[in-house]
């Protein structure tokens, strides 16, 4: 990445342009290729996830568009791109039309913090991982938006009852979170997945350490993407839709192609906080041994780590689909007391606990 | 601070009211504190349409009174017409009977466990069930023609006859579904989320529904024994052997728990009336011509324990080939009626839940 970044700001003076020019649009390029990368994995993500829950109940899933269905999704979002977009009478036309926009974005800029490989991450701040969490809570503010915007009850109770799961699903997840800065001493992203390189491979992952906090993330993360079982904010037998009902057209791909980025991208964060990311689950990367005397062929390395962390994400992905196969929806009120009296304790007696072990391993310097 | 109650209207299309139920819920946030049925969206003259029909042609429409259970209300229509005709069906044409609406029973609950888990939310369940209420809709078209709505039942028998191929075929199915039941059980029973959501929910004490005439599982549910194919036996209901399931539970677990142990108490009945009919031959009909049947003078009401309760056909003839009066009363009315009681104080979310555990469909409840 740094030696991409010097010759482009090179390229740049040598046509006598700024260097602040080259610094703010840099990482512009790279972040095209990825919103397009993104929309082809959202599009691979729905598809998979048909042809996974038809596994699952014994259909065969999409097969009629393209070969197995692969062309499904894509005649899907033309028909999404040619329909008409609807403005229910009485609502904000604004906020309306904004929301999609403001649950979209959020889950585009996550993709940006991600390390793919140790020398690809776009915006490489400091604090990372907080950052990342701080976005990830944005979309609600969306839904939020959405739901009061559309004038439809239906659209209104999913708008606050997405609100109110987010907000409290949002404290355990920071909690796992802290505890996985603790052992890893840093919160910056790429950093925390080099903690986790070690000599055991997988056993260096913070997942033995922090199994407990996967466990309560997990949960969370499902939660926080308003998934099965906690999909009640667009829960289909009572509120219709939820917050879209009254969406039609592209403004509803945007709520939906938010919703597959945004389940990919948190499966990605997970796998970087607890399964070492871009590292290889072999301990030593294939292009390394393949590669050994050939420097210029080593940099298939790069491409091999961003193929760990997609083959990690995608298994959490799929333990996702495998969840919403398998359970049914929470009720509300249990919804909310699952959250404040079960994960939320847990996740502070799994800090507090890791916090202390840590404190001890370290030799007990403060 | 001033509260302001929001007026929600739910249907009559909605995805889960079961067809075109609509709701009016007063709700103070997610909690409901009133809530009206309104019923006969789905209005199609059932009981009218009679008074202008020979009783021949009348008979294929009352297939149309509960889609899912087509074999109970032309069993009660053809029960009611051979008792006002003073015939006696031939016992062979009252085993097939008996085998075809226990089969029902075991589609109908299937279907039902489908759609109560998806209105709880899980998808899975549905096409379980679906994948296996498809045997049973095979056994019923290799022997009727018909999948849902079958007109095999006729005055003074069954139109055709069954072979040993056929009753192999059902002892196939017999041996299958406890497998399959028990695959429902294995995902369902102690899954932590469906107890929570079912247990203590949508508590239907035994004084109410008897005060509201609820019938059926729902009324098993609420810990009081009354099946009408025990208490006042029809077809070959008092020579087989089998017993009623019923539960103290009175909530929306107890009705799931009677209709999984119904589907097991029917597959019983199945296979001793499948035995039965290997065994024995005989006349299936009285072959009585049926085209412009004139109905002596007089009134009765068939009883009949469909798969959503006490379901009975009133048949008033005056002596001319067409009914004076037919009046049908289904379970599900009595379900959807006992509806407002049972949720009151619930969460939104409940309501939804607890009225998928009654088991309503909807054209039962409009006729």
């Amino acid at each position: 990445m740094n030696y991409l970044y010097f010759w482009y700001i090179e390229l740049l003076t040598k046509y006598r342009i700024p260097k602040l020019f080259g610094d703010i649009t840099f990482p512009v390029l790279p972040f095209c290729i990825v919103a397009a990368a993104i929309i082809f994995a959202v599009l691979f993500l729905v598809l998979a996830e048909r042809k996974i829950l038809g596994l699952f109940t014994q259909r065969k899933g999409p097969n009629r568009v393209g070969i197995w269905g692969i062309m499904q999704t894509v005649a899907d979002a033309i028909k999404l791109l040619c329909k008409q977009n609807i403005d229910p009478r009485g609502a904000d036309k604004i906020l309306y039309n904004a929301a999609p926009i403001l649950v979209f974005v959020p889950a585009m800029i996550l993709w940006g913090i991600i390390p793919y490989s140790s020398e690809f991450v776009f915006m490489n701040f400091s604090v990372s991982a907080l950052l990342y969490i701080s976005i990830a809570a944005l979309p609600v503010i969306g839904i939020m938006l959405a739901g009061y915007a559309s004038n439809n009850k239906f659209s209104l109770i999913g708008a606050v009852r997405s609100g109110a799961q987010i907000i409290s699903y949002e404290l355990p997840t920071m909690f796992v979170l802290l505890s996985v800065v603790l052992v890893s001493s840093s919160m910056n992203l790429k950093d925390i997945v080099f903690s986790q390189l070690g000599s055991f491979s997988i056993f260096n992952w913070n997942i033995l350490p922090c199994f407990l906090g996967f466990i309560i993330m997990f949960i969370s993360v499902l939660a926080e993407l308003n998934r099965c079982p906690f999909d009640l904010p667009e829960a289909e037998s009572e509120l219709v839709a939820g917050y879209n009902t009254e969406y039609s057209g592209m403004r509803f791909a945007l709520f939906f192609l938010a919703e597959y980025a945004m389940m990919f991208v948190m499966c990605a964060f997970m796998a970087i906080l607890f399964f070492g990311g871009f590292l290889p689950v072999t301990g030593k990367y294939f292009s390394e041994m393949l590669f050994a005397d050939n420097r210029f062929l080593q940099l298939f390395i790069y491409v091999e780590q961003v193929i760990w962390l997609m083959l990690k994400t995608f298994i959490l992905v799929f333990m996702v689909m495998l969840v919403r196969a398998t359970l049914p929806r929470l009720g509300s009120k249990e919804l909310m007391k699952f959250s404040w009296y079960i994960l939320l304790p847990l996740s502070m007696v799994n800090f507090i606990v890791i916090a202390i072990i840590k404190f001890y391993i370290d030799g007990g310097a403060v | 601070m001033n509260k302001t109650l929001m007026k929600l209207n739910i249907g009559p299309q909605h995805p889960s009211t079961h067809g075109v139920l609509r709701l009016i819920a007063e709700l103070d946030g997610e909690e409901i504190l009133s809530i009206e049925p309104v019923v006969g969206y789905l209005h199609r003259g059932m009981e009218k349409l009679a008074e202008n029909r020979s009783y021949l042609q009348y008979l294929p429409m009352v297939d149309r009174v509960d889609y899912l259970g087509g074999f109970f209300t032309s069993y009660a229509y053809c029960d009611a017409v051979e008792h006002l005709l003073d015939v006696t069906v031939p016992k062979r044409a009252d085993y097939i009977r008996m085998l075809c609406m226990e089969l029902n029973r075991i589609a109908s609950h299937q279907l039902w466990l489908g759609t109560f888990m998806l209105d709880l939310g899980a998808s899975s369940p549905l096409f379980y069930c679906f994948r296996d209420r498809e045997d049973i809709l095979s056994l019923f078209e290799e022997l009727t023609g018909q999948r849902m709505m079958y007109n095999y039942f006729i005055f003074g028998g069954v139109r055709f006859d069954v072979t040993d191929e056929w009753l192999n075929k059902v002892s196939d199915f017999a041996a299958r579904l406890p497998k399959a039941i028990s695959d429902y059980e294995k995902i369902i029973t102690l899954n932590p989320i469906f107890t929570e959501r079912t247990i203590e929910k949508g508590i239907l004490p035994a004084l109410t529904a008897l005060q509201y005439s609820v019938t059926g599982p729902n009324l098993r549910a609420s810990g009081i024994e009354l099946d009408f194919r025990k208490s006042m036996p029809y077809t070959a209901y008092g020579d087989v052997d089998f017993v009623i399931s019923q539960s103290n539970r009175c909530d929306s677990y107890g009705r799931y728990l009677v209709r999984i142990q119904e589907m097991k108490t029917s597959l019983d009945i199945i296979k001793q009336a499948v035995i039965y009919l290997k065994n024995h031959s005989g006349d299936i009909s009285l072959n009585i011509n049926p085209v412009n049947i004139k109905v002596p003078e007089g009134e009765y009401t068939s009883y009949v324990e469909s798969s959503r309760g006490l379901l009975s056909c009133y048949l008033k003839a005056d002596g001319s080939a067409k009914p004076y009066r037919v009046k049908w009363r289904t379970g599900s009315y009595y379900a959807v009626e006992v509806l407002p009681e049972i949720v009151k104080g619930l969460y939104y979310n409940d309501l939804i839940a607890i009225f998928g555990s009654l088991d309503v469909i909807m054209p039962e409840v409009d006729r």
